[in-house]
């Protein structure tokens, strides 16, 4: 699980070397996250964003336990007591505006996280298992936050509610009983918004489950790093504690500040009005959109208008966007340049550069109204989208001529500082085995 | 196939069964509950509904339109080019025999179940005259007949009867 120079743990404490002979837990944390886990020495600030999901989630668990305490899961009550929770609950307020915040902060950091993945290669040989967990927690997420949404039971939650089971109903034969399942009645009602509150207590905890077994498959060929180059020595590797720890706590410091800005001065930026009027069965708001972090992949949804060889616009639509996440479960496999960082692919990082400028134009879309010119700019943004995947990447990957590697991480840490020849200049360089052949 | 083979399969079907067995249950408790499918009927009086108006109502906790069409309305409807539609059907397929003026349906866009605009007075009644829905931009006719956007069918039309010339019970 970890390079054969990795630190062992030697608990002094008669009372640790107890506990490390009865159940070596402390042994363990120290091997994942303790100096007994060695880290390349070049990660840049795009690998903070693990330990800030991780976080995310943590803020997300703990006020969303809070507000179970004060929330009643029914149709009748449920929109009140989300108010008396904003009103009469001590500090309710700070816990309702924190989780609804903190939704949106997990996503940006997810995404970041996940387009970190995209440009750096982290997908590829050997670390194909922690991508694919990964898309699993993403999904786990988005189901997630899509049934907390439903519980203040407000316009957008009841009509959000309405469309994304609506979206199973496309499903030939079996998708209308497989709604009714869902919803638990023919529409949205207090059936449905029971079961939402129960799966939505315990998704995060399956979320929180899986994690585990992310950061495990991750352990076991140890972290990527920007050049794409697997560690060759000891002199490639700082130990995570303290050099990470002390790193990703910097990260954390300014996701806290920019969370708390958002959260004392624009706690409703992200959010919709139209959630705080009651849920009402019998009118739809004008302009229903989901949250932003659902745009992109609504955006698809809504590209097909047409049918095609007799598949319903509608089904098309909804395989779409489905298809567009279970695309990338075959990344690693479409992608089959052997070089893995952008940083050394020239015609990848142009590409990637189009594709992140596609998602944010499908994202606009998504939060447009369903009217011209948006219908048609998404249906080429979608399209864009899929070639990407399926197209360009497994073209680039034939035709492409990569920039040299550097022979090793540390050799390329000494050419980005300018540092010759200097074997003295960092501790752990004697044992350096690469020419530093700077240039 | 030996004794052993044998047991070894028993066995393991015995618990496979077992497993179905319970976990059917552990599903079926999500389908409608007996409260949800004891679904009483609607009766709407139309004494009060003038020409060119539609009301909402509710059917099965789902909005119900109620519609009286104006001759132009059921005019422009009949002139449709039946077979250019993407869900067939004339306006009299759609109505009671000598009570073609009212067209009713329930008020769910059957793209994603929106309820569509056009009900209640100067709502956007989409460039067909009719409905149009503004989650995802369906526009339906005059006889509620989807005619532009992603929704697949026409306005479903419940069952219903008339009671007397001026109510319906529907369901």
């Amino acid at each position: 699980m970890s390079f054969p120079w990795a630190e062992h743990y030697t608990p002094k404490h008669p009372l640790m070397q107890w506990v490390d002979e009865k159940l070596p837990l402390p042994r363990l944390v120290y091997n994942a996250i303790g100096a007994g886990y060695p880290v390349p020495r070049n990660l840049n600030y795009f690998w903070n964003f693990g330990v800030l999901a991780g976080l995310a989630l943590v803020i997300q668990i703990v006020t969303g336990v809070i507000m179970a305490m004060h929330y009643g899961a029914n149709d009748l009550v449920a929109f009140g007591t989300v108010e008396q929770t904003m009103r009469d609950v001590n500090a309710g307020w700070l816990m309702r505006y924190a989780h609804a915040n903190g939704a949106s902060f997990f996503f940006i950091v997810v995404y970041l996280h996940i387009f970190r993945g995209l440009f750096y290669g982290s997908y590829k040989a050997p670390r194909e298992m922690v991508w694919l967990l990964g898309l699993v927690i993403f999904l786990l997420m988005m189901a997630t936050a899509f049934m907390g949404y439903v519980l203040p039971w407000g316009q957008m939650s009841y009509w959000g509610a309405k469309v994304i089971t609506g979206l199973f109903g496309a499903i030939p034969v079996v998708g209308e009983p497989i709604q009714t399942w869902l919803l638990g009645g023919f529409a949205p009602g207090n059936a449905s918004l029971n079961r939402f509150f129960s799966l939505h207590f315990l998704l995060p905890f399956v979320i929180a489950g899986v994690i585990i077994l992310h950061i495990w498959a991750l352990h076991i060929p140890g972290s990527s790093n920007p050049t794409g180059v697997e560690v060759k020595g000891p002199q490639d590797t700082v130990p995570f504690h303290p050099y990470y720890t002390a790193k990703d706590g910097f990260g954390v410091g300014v996701f806290l500040i920019l969370f708390a800005i958002m959260l004392f001065f624009a706690p409703n930026y992200l959010g919709h009005p139209d959630n705080y009027i009651e849920a009402n069965p019998l009118s739809t708001p004008a302009h229903i959109v989901p949250e932003w972090y659902f745009w992109p992949f609504y955006a698809i949804l809504r590209a097909f208008t047409v049918d095609f060889f007799f598949v319903p616009a509608k089904l098309l639509g909804v395989l779409a966007m489905f298809a567009s996440i279970l695309l990338l479960f075959f990344l690693p496999w479409l992608d089959t340049s052997p070089v893995r960082s952008g940083n050394y692919r020239p015609t990848f990082k142009k590409f990637f550069w189009i594709l992140i400028l596609d998602v944010l134009i499908l994202g606009y879309c998504g939060g447009a109204p369903a009217a011209e010119p948006y219908v048609m700019i998404s249906q080429v943004a979608a399209a864009y989208y899929f070639a990407h995947f399926l197209i360009i990447l497994p073209l680039i990957a034939r035709f492409e001529k990569p920039l040299p590697l550097p022979g090793s991480i540390t050799e390329s840490v000494l050419n980005r500082h300018n540092i010759k020849g200097e074997e003295d200049a960092l501790p752990g360089m004697g044992a350096d085995p690469q020419p530093s052949n700077a240039g | 196939m030996r004794r052993r083979d044998f047991i070894n399969i028993a066995a393991v079907s015995f618990a496979g069964v077992g497993a179905v067995v319970t976990v059917l249950p552990l599903i079926d408790q999500m389908n409608p509950s007996a409260d949800v499918l004891a679904l009483a009927s609607t009766e709407v009086d139309l004494s009060a509904i003038q020409p060119g108006q539609a009301i909402k109502t509710t059917f099965r906790s789902q909005p119900l339109f109620v519609r009286h069409l104006t001759p132009a309305e059921i005019a422009e409807a009949d002139k449709v080019d039946v077979s250019s539609l993407r869900d067939p059907q004339t306006l009299d397929e759609r109505t009671v025999d000598g009570k073609k003026e009212w067209l009713i349906t329930m008020g769910v866009c059957t793209h994603l179940g929106c309820v569509p605009l056009g009900a209640g007075e100067g709502e956007n009644r989409g460039e067909f005259g009719g409905y149009f829905c503004p989650c995802h931009g369906s526009s339906y006719d005059t006889a509620a007949r989807i005619r532009k956007g992603p929704a697949p069918k026409n306005l479903e039309v419940p069952k219903f009867s008339f009671t007397s010339d001026t109510a319906i019970l529907v369901g």
